[in-house]
Order: structure tokens, then sequence, then C-alpha cells
């Protein structure tokens, strides 16, 4: 078996005095989708950022594609590169143009030249069908549209991983699919992904696995079919009875 | 009232010359300073931002004692009491080179590179830190992400405050005349003395600094409009 693309081995995070994550054990396999969901500070925005080192953890160990992340030392910029990630603000760089978003990074870290992150960046359009919005800054697009582009803007440096959190936190219903739809595609085409979210309906017909949190550690990780079936913890129950209800 | 108004005395004899060779000087040294107040402004505002701590308190400390003298005391600080310290080569060099230009250029620059900075900070300050984030998330060093993008953005939000401190370094360079820069104020008085008429001699400096601040302002707002971050509040007119 191939070894983990993500692993935590017991990783423990205090802000301050308080104990955000608490002895996470979690490995994720290469080409896997995980969900993790639960209740709102539960750490599971938490978690996903410790795996590109947006924040540091105190205790135990962090594998992310092979390189031990805890440890002083470690390039964090070089691990990034290799780990795209999506946030719930998309925070597209206001100032630039669509097409400068996506071409910024393969340029500037990867150097490439600028003709071919741009035909990289236009074929990444397509597959996120938007192509005609190159030319736009941010400001002018919907918000599914960018967080399409935020997606295409991660794919561009080619990623091993992808980081998705509450990718669809921010967006009008109706635009919540069109994210979901192009996540979708990614997924089958054997993306290794993270994803937070509460589209529930998303876990389902995706993941292959589904982990629950709630106050910090990981309660209960299953197969959508089980988790969604026959939840065993009560806090499990609890949230899902929650979230499903509405 | 028998004041007799005589005009003529601003083109008459040499007065045109001196106002002009005035005009000329001022904005030598407020172009010059401004340059350096912008780049110290912006390193020294970035410095104040970055997760660093003795970056951080390098720039405080900058902004901290250059804002918190007088102006005045700065030029006569770097006119009188700087060159003495220095090698008599040197000294001997800037004597001939007009010492009292540098010297006011230097803490013009100086001064208002502490008070550009703050502005700078400011702007800084009001990106979100999820769009660092994203940018340290694609691979971006610390570095590049603020030259590409935090330091972009903010320039732009800032146009008008620094177009407001921008028009007090260009008036505040008339106080280099104390250490005999012979800048547009200089001017003025000179054409003052030697013709007794201080209305028309005043009133044509004050005209030429007018003129000068309306069109850096109209310049700035071009700038700002040029510049302009689609998608923030939009302005009209």
């Amino acid at each position: 078996m191939a070894p983990p693309a993500i692993e935590f081995k017991s990783v423990s995070k205090w802000f301050g005095t308080h104990q955000v994550l608490t002895d996470i054990d979690l490995a994720i396999a290469p080409g896997e989708v995980v969900v993790v969901c639960g209740p709102s500070g539960s750490g599971k925005s938490t978690l996903i950022r410790c795996v590109n080192g947006l924040e540091p953890f105190q205790r135990g160990d962090l594998v992310v594609l092979g390189e031990s992340i805890g440890r002083p030392g470690v390039s964090m910029s070089a691990l990034r590169t290799r780990v795209g990630m999506v946030f719930q603000s998309f925070n597209l760089f206001p100032h630039m143009t669509v097409l400068e978003n996506i071409t910024l990074a393969p340029v500037r870290v990867r150097g490439l030249s600028a003709a071919e992150a741009e035909k990289t960046a236009r074929t990444l359009l397509e597959r996120v069908r938007i192509p005609d919005k190159a030319e736009n800054y941010p400001a002018n697009l919907s918000g599914g549209q960018q967080q399409r582009v935020a997606i295409a803007r991660a794919l561009a440096m080619q990623p091993k991983i992808m980081l998705f959190d509450e990718p669809t936190s921010a967006l009008d219903p109706e635009m919540i699919n069109e994210v979901l739809d192009v996540m979708t595609d990614l997924a089958k085409e054997g993306m290794t992904m993270m994803v937070v979210t509460h589209e529930m309906g998303f876990a389902r017909r995706v993941a292959h696995r589904v982990v629950f949190m709630d106050a910090g550690r990981v309660v209960e990780e299953a197969t959508p079919e089980v988790f969604f079936a026959a939840a065993k913890s009560d806090r499990a129950k609890d949230f899902l009875s929650k979230i499903l209800s509405h | 009232m028998n004041y007799q108004f005589n005009w003529s005395v601003l083109w008459s004899g040499q007065s045109g010359g001196w106002l002009l060779h005035g005009l000329l000087l001022t904005l030598a040294i407020s172009v010059l300073a401004w340059v350096l107040a912008a780049v110290l402004g912006i390193v020294s505002g970035a410095m104040r931002t970055v997760p660093w701590k003795p970056l951080r308190v390098i720039a405080t400390f900058y902004v901290e004692f250059f804002r918190n003298v007088p102006l005045l005391v700065w030029m006569f600080f770097w006119y009188f009491g700087v060159p003495p310290l220095l090698p008599r080569v040197v000294q001997d060099w800037l004597f001939n080179h007009s010492a009292e230009f540098w010297a006011g250029m230097f803490a013009l620059g100086v001064y208002h590179g502490a008070r550009m900075s703050e502005i700078i900070r400011a702007g800084i300050l009001s990106i979100p830190r999820t769009q660092f984030e994203a940018a340290v998330a694609m691979g971006l060093t610390t570095f590049q992400v603020y030259r590409l993008i935090i330091v972009p953005i903010a320039l732009r939000l800032i146009v008008p405050p620094a177009t407001n401190d921008s028009l007090n370094l260009l008036k505040n360079s008339s106080v280099a005349l104390t250490i005999s820069v012979a800048e547009l104020t200089f001017q003025a008085r000179q054409v003052e003395t030697y013709t007794a008429k201080a209305i028309e001699a005043l009133t044509a400096g004050t005209v030429i600094y007018l003129v000068l601040c309306l069109g850096i302002a109209a310049i700035m707002t071009r700038v700002e409009r040029r510049f302009a971050i689609p998608g923030l509040i939009a302005r009209g007119g």
C-alpha cells in the first residue's frame, strides 16, 4: 500500500491555554477524498490549515507528501507548491485580473514563462467552465465564479493535494452546485482532497470517508454510507439531525 | 490706505529670474525628498506589519524617532550638526556642492518618510489577513507576498492620504530657507527685500505654491482613478 498523502500523528494544538486539537490521528491515502465535518468551533478548519502550515501545532507530527512539517527547517514554501488550498472567502487578489491571479504563482514560484502559464490558465478556466472571464477583475464575477477561479488558481500549481476550507459557505444557494460540480470532477480525476464542508449531499456522493470532529477531537470516521445511516456517537447523531433536518 | 500696488516689480529687474530659480529648487528638493520619503515609508511601513519582531522594532524606532521631532530641528541637525562629524574631504565636497540643499532634502525626506510609513501601515492593516494566507498558501515567500500583493494593494488604497502628505512635503520644503536653501519662499522674500513690495512678492509666492499643489492634486486624482481596485466603493465624478 502506498504511504499516506497526509498523516496526522497525535497532533495537538493550543491557542494560548485553550486546546483546539487533541491527539489527532488521521491518515489520508493518495487519491482519497475526505470530508471533515462537525459543529462550528470543533477544530475542523484548524485541522485542515495545519496541513499546509497556515497553523503551527505544538505537539505530535504531521507528514505531508513524505515530509514531516512539524520540524524546524522544513521549507513551507516548497511544500505549499504541492498543496493547493481554497478558502471560504475566495481570496482572489482584487487588483489583478482572473488570468493574473492564476498565472502569478506558476510564474513567480515555479518559474514558468508568462506564455506557458497563460496557456495552462486558459485550459483550467475551461475546466472550471468560465473560459470567457479571463480578463475580468474578481469584483466583476459572481461568488460562484470567483470560487471557481480560486480553484483554478490552486490547480495551476499542479498540486498533489487540494484542501478546501468551507468552499461553499459564503455562496448563495444557487451558486453552490456550480462549485461542487467542479470539485466532484476533481475528485473523479483522482485528486487527494480534504474538504471541510457542511454540504452533506456532496459528502454522500463524493467522499470516500467522512471524519466527524467535536471539541478538537476526531470523534468518528467512517464511509459516508455508514456515517449517514448509522453514526455511532451521540454527538454525531445530534449534529446530523440538526444539519439534515433543515 | 496709501499703499501703492506695483505688480511690475515681479517681472522687472531680477525678480522673475529669482522666482523661477526658487520654483525650480523647490521642485528639485521636493521631488528628491518625496522619492526618499516614499522608499522609506513603504519599506518601514511594510516592516511594521511583518511577522518578525526585530524588523518591526527597527521600523517602529524609525517612525517614532523621526516624526516626533520638529522638521525645523531636523533641518538644523542635518545642516549644522552632522557635517562636522564627517571626514574632512566629505565636508569640503559637501560645502562645494550645496550642502544646505542635501541636508534640507534629507531632513525633509526622512521626516515625511516617517509620516508616509504610518499611512502605508494603515493601508496594509486594512487588507484582510486571508489575502496574505491565500498568497503564502500558493508557495510565495513572505517577501514576494509583500512585493506582489500586499504593498500594491495598500498603495492603491492610500492615494488620498498620501496625496495629502505629499502636498505637506512640498509646502514644508519652505522650511529649508532657514538653512539658506534658495527655494521659492526664500526667493519671494528676496524680491520683497529688494523691491520693498511685500504684498506683491508674497502674493507671487502664494500663487505659485497654490498652482503647484492644485496641479499635483489633479494628477493624483487621475492616478487614483487609474489604479482604483475594481469592486471597492465606486467614486463619483
